[in-house]
This record gives structure tokens, C-alpha cells and sequence, in this order.
């Protein structure tokens, strides 16, 4: 894989004038404006002004950026058009790198394969998870300490989403933290903190992919069980995947249901610190819960976009899209569209329609652990609603340094108990 | 007026008038009957409007296009008698349609 980081400082866009420099050059796949939370305005000057845009010069090459809500729904809902293949992320793979996995398929393949996973997210399944989950959410919250500053994203996100993910493989639970880190190595940019160079990564998803094959071997030979390595073993479209499609499967499972929940489980908390008001109306009212997962997940947009492929020559907005040419869908973008969703730069937990956003992504390729991550973000806030007063953010959030994952690497908070 | 049923998983029963032209979906969500989510607001989407059409009435709400056949064939809850409430239109020939909702809609 090329190094960019050179070309990441070049297009530096962090610290400029979102409404004044030349619209050509805006890049919202430039990772320093999203660690830096500069992206905002950037995004509403191109919903604004020119909602698909062309990016001729980035770190990434040229690509379009589909910025809002009914153009994103448009090519979400047109695979024929707009491919999944080769991959979802805007860095182009390179055949000795591509890791195959359902995300970056297209049908028929994309469904038998998605087909097999699902079931792990199913009713019988979810209602056997609320159970666990609240006894989990009980025991994290009821080990923080009180009125003492500690970080939430270490103790209780990433805490929370990895017993889940150990649960949903039956993995190992003393171990489970390798899960945390292959998840992030899987995204990271080198240099950026979690690894410093792509054949580290390499490293870290080879001991993954030979600690998954042992878990294969193992179940393969089971009775099938209602874990994600045993059905992807017996799984009739999955029991023949070769090595590296296996391991891009794990990868996209331990991604999808990892660095999203985790995100907005901190998030969320953010939001509802900047929104007094939101949290006094939370308060009053625990009922409101479950509209408020929906508004968390849209007002943290966990993945900030997808990317697809045009099979064809197409026209968007006025615009003349190649075949070949790259084009992502900015869902974080997109769910902060005035013109589809009211007062939508607002975080207003009550809100009309919450879970009408973008973060799930639509079509073929929707989020498959919508249900399972919105379970335990409501589990969570209703168990911190039972303990504490106030989840205090009492410092700076430091985010990220990513287009893709949007996420906090660590938020200071003090817990305030109810009287 | 056309007469709608809608039963949830759980047995409790919903019955609601409305007159022709929109989709069930839509005459589900503007009468605050529960259970139908309908995320992507009735773009064949999404799959969270799904029910479950009872078999008397099957025939008579239609043909499933494409798009919503590639929908469905992604629940996990999928019947033979599964749709997406927001590609049946409202007619005068569904007065007394029943339909049953599914105990999640993803």
C-alpha cells in the first residue's frame, strides 16, 4: 500500500477558511479537519454550494463527495449503478492487500454471504443479548468511581463494545482486548497513534487471522452454535472461504460492531454535555430514551462515509460521473441536511422522525447490527439514568484522526450521583 | 373508507379507517400504530416496515418488485407472505386487509 503521509500534510486543510478558499480544493477526505472537528462547515458549504463535488487532487486521488441526504439515499439504492466492489473504503486497495468481505460485494454474492451472519442479530438472539448486556452495563457502571475524573471511552465504551464482540464470536473473554486492537489496527492510518507502518498492520491481522483459524478449526468440528465463527464454518455459502475472505469477514464484524457502538456510546455523552437542555428533558423523562439512541447515532454519524465505484457513466445533480470514477456517499454529511431533516443542526433528544438518518446506511447494504448496537445504547442509558445525576465531560475530547471512523479516543468525565 | 387491521406480534389489535392512495405503510405510521418503523420513510429501503399479509388478502396487495424482493431477502424473519408496508398501495379492493407486523423490523 502507498504511504500518503507526505500528501497528508500537503492538502492540509486543518486551521483554513471553509467559506473562502477555492471550492476545487475542498477535501473532506483529509483526516486532519476531522481530528481537528473542523469539518462542519466544509460540508455545509458543499451541500450549499455544489453537493456533488469533484476532489481532483487529495492523498487518496480524485473522487466525488455526495453530500446530501436524497443524492446519498440515491446512490445507496442504485448497486447496479454505483458497485461496492472493490472496496468501501477511499483508499484503492491493491490485490496483494484486499481483504474480501460482504461489505465490498455486490449481489448475488454480497446476499448469501450477509445471509449467513445475520442470524446472529435475529429476534431469538437479540432478546437472549438484552439480558447479558444490562448485567454488563451494571457491572461497568457499577465499578467507575465517583466525583474522580477517568476516561469514558477506555472504561466504559470500549469496555462495553468488547465484551459484546467476545460474546457475538464466543471468543476468548480474558483475551478479548485483542479484539479492541485489531479493530483498530484494521482502520488506522500509520503514524496516526494505533500503529506506525502498513506492515504492522499486516502483523497484527496475520496474528488475527491465525488465532480466528484456531477458532474455526474448533467450531467446525462442533455441533453449530449461534456464535459468528460457527455459523460462518457451517454456513453453507461461507464454509468454503478462502483464508483471506474469512479474515476480511472477522475484520468487517469486529469493525462493525466495534468502533461504531463505541463511538456513540462517547458521543453521546458529548452531545447531551453541549445540549444542557437536551440532558434537563432527559431528566424529566426516561421514556425518551430510545428516540435519543436514534438522535445520538445520527448526530455521531460513526462512520463518517461509504464509498462506491461507478459501473457505468451516470449524471448526479448536474454532474457527469465516469465509470471507474470514485464516489462517496457522506452520511455524516448527509444527516445534516436542512432540507430533509428539520432543525438538523440541532441535537434534540424528542425529536419528530429520529430514526430517519443516514448512519445505518440503506439498501442492500444497511448497518445488519442496527438493532443489537441501538439495544445497548439504550441499555446504557437506562441504567446511567438509575446511578447517576450527571455524566460530566470535564475536558477536552480528543477524536480520531480518521474520515472514516469518527470517534473519540478519549473523553474526561466526572459521575455525579442522583442526590 | 377502507378499513385496515394491523396485529402486533404480541396479539394487540389496531383498526384504522383511511380513504385510498396512500401505501399501508403511511396509513400505519399517521395513525400511531406501533411497530412499524419505516427508517427510510418509505423508499423500499429499508425492510423496517415488514409484514406480514394474511394469505386471504395476499393476492390482492400486488406484486413484489425487485427492489423490494432484495430487501426482503435479507430478513432474517422472512415468510411466504412477507412485504414491505410501503409498497402496498391503499385501494378500495384492500377494505378489510389484515396484516400482522413481525417482532423486529431491521
Amino acid at each position: 500500500m502507498k504511504n500518503n503521509s507526505d500528501d497528508h500534510s500537503k492538502w492540509s486543510m486543518v486551521g483554513k477558511d471553509p467559506w473562502s478558499m477555492p471550492i476545487e480544493k475542498i477535501d473532506l477526505s483529509h483526516p486532519g479537519i476531522w481530528q481537528a472537528n473542523e469539518f462542519l462547515p466544509f460540508m455545509e458549504r458543499l451541500r450549499l454550494e455544489d453537493p456533488v463535488h469533484y476532489c481532483a487532487n487529495s492523498a487518496v486521488g480524485p473522487y466525488w463527495s455526495i453530500t446530501k441526504y436524497n443524492d446519498i439515499m440515491h446512490v445507496d439504492t442504485s448497486p447496479d449503478i454505483f458497485s461496492s466492489e472493490p472496496t468501501i473504503g477511499i483508499v484503492d486497495t491493491y490485490d496483494e492487500y484486499t481483504l474480501p468481505s460482504f461489505i465490498s460485494m455486490d449481489p448475488p454474492k454480497h446476499d448469501e454471504q450477509r445471509r449467513i451472519a445475520q442470524p446472529v442479530v435475529a429476534p431469538a438472539n437479540l432478546k437472549r443479548l438484552e439480558h447479558l448486556i444490562r448485567q454488563r452495563v451494571c457491572n461497568i457502571l457499577d465499578g467507575l468511581p465517583l466525583e474522580t475524573e477517568f476516561d469514558w471511552v477506555k472504561d466504559v465504551s470500549i469496555e462495553l463494545t468488547t465484551q459484546m464482540l467476545a460474546t457475538l464470536f464466543d471468543f476468548p473473554f480474558e483475551s478479548r482486548h485483542k479484539l479492541t486492537f485489531w479493530s483498530d489496527a484494521a482502520t488506522a492510518i500509520p503514524g496516526a497513534g494505533v500503529l506506525s507502518s502498513d506492515k504492522e498492520r499486516w502483523v497484527a491481522m496475520e496474528e488475527c487471522l491465525q488465532v480466528f483459524t484456531g477458532l474455526w478449526n474448533e467450531r467446525v468440528n462442533a455441533e453449530p452454535g449461534n456464535d459468528l465463527v460457527s455459523m460462518l464454518a457451517h454456513g453453507e455459502a461461507t464454509k468454503n472461504m478462502p483464508p483471506m475472505e474469512y479474515l476480511g469477514n472477522i475484520i468487517l464484524l469486529i469493525v462493525g460492531g466495534n468502533d461504531t457502538t463505541r463511538n456513540s456510546i462517547s458521543g453521546g455523552v458529548l452531545a447531551i454535555n453541549e445540549n444542557p437542555s437536551e440532558y434537563d428533558k432527559l431528566r424529566a423523562n426516561h421514556s425518551i430514551i430510545p428516540n435519543m439512541v436514534s438522535e445520538i447515532i445520527r448526530w455521531q454519524t460513526p462512520l463518517a462515509y461509504m464509498r462506491r465505484t461507478a459501473l457505468v457513466d451516470t449524471e448526479l445533480g448536474g454532474k457527469q460521473i465516469k465509470a471507474g470514477d470514485k464516489v462517496v456517499m457522506w452520511y455524516a454529511s448527509g444527516n445534516r441536511d436542512s432540507e430533509v431533516i428539520d432543525r438538523a443542526d440541532e441535537f434534540l433528544i424528542d425529536r419528530d422522525k429520529a430514526r430517519q438518518h443516514l448512519s445505518f446506511g440503506f439498501g442492500l447494504h444497511r448497518c445488519m447490527g442496527n438493532r443489537l448496537a441501538e439495544m445497548q445504547l439504550r441499555v446504557l442509558w437506562e441504567e446511567i439514568m438509575q446511578r447517576f445525576r450527571m455524566v460530566e465531560v470535564v475536558g477536552q475530547p480528543k477524536r480520531v484522526y480518521s474520515s472514516f471512523v469518527k470517534g473519540y479516543t478519549h473523553l474526561p468525565v466526572k459521575l455525579h450521583c442522583l442526590n | 373508507m377502507v378499513k385496515i387491521k394491523f396485529i402486533e406480534h404480541c396479539g394487540q389489535e389496531h383498526d384504522v379507517e383511511t380513504s385510498p392512495g396512500a401505501s399501508v405503510m403511511l396509513v400505519a405510521v399517521s395513525n400511531g400504530v406501533p411497530n412499524i418503523d419505516a427508517d427510510c420513510g418509505g423508499a423500499c429501503s429499508c425492510a423496517t416496515c415488514h409484514v406480514y399479509v394474511d394469505r386471504d388478502w395476499l393476492e390482492r396487495t400486488g406484486v413484489i418488485n425487485p427492489m423490494e424482493e432484495a430487501m426482503l431477502s435479507i430478513s432474517t424473519d422472512r415468510k411466504d407472505n412477507s412485504r414491505l408496508s410501503c409498497q402496498i398501495q391503499v385501494t378500495e379492493k384492500l377494505d378489510g386487509l389484515v396484516v400482522t407486523m413481525p417482532e423486529f423490523q431491521f
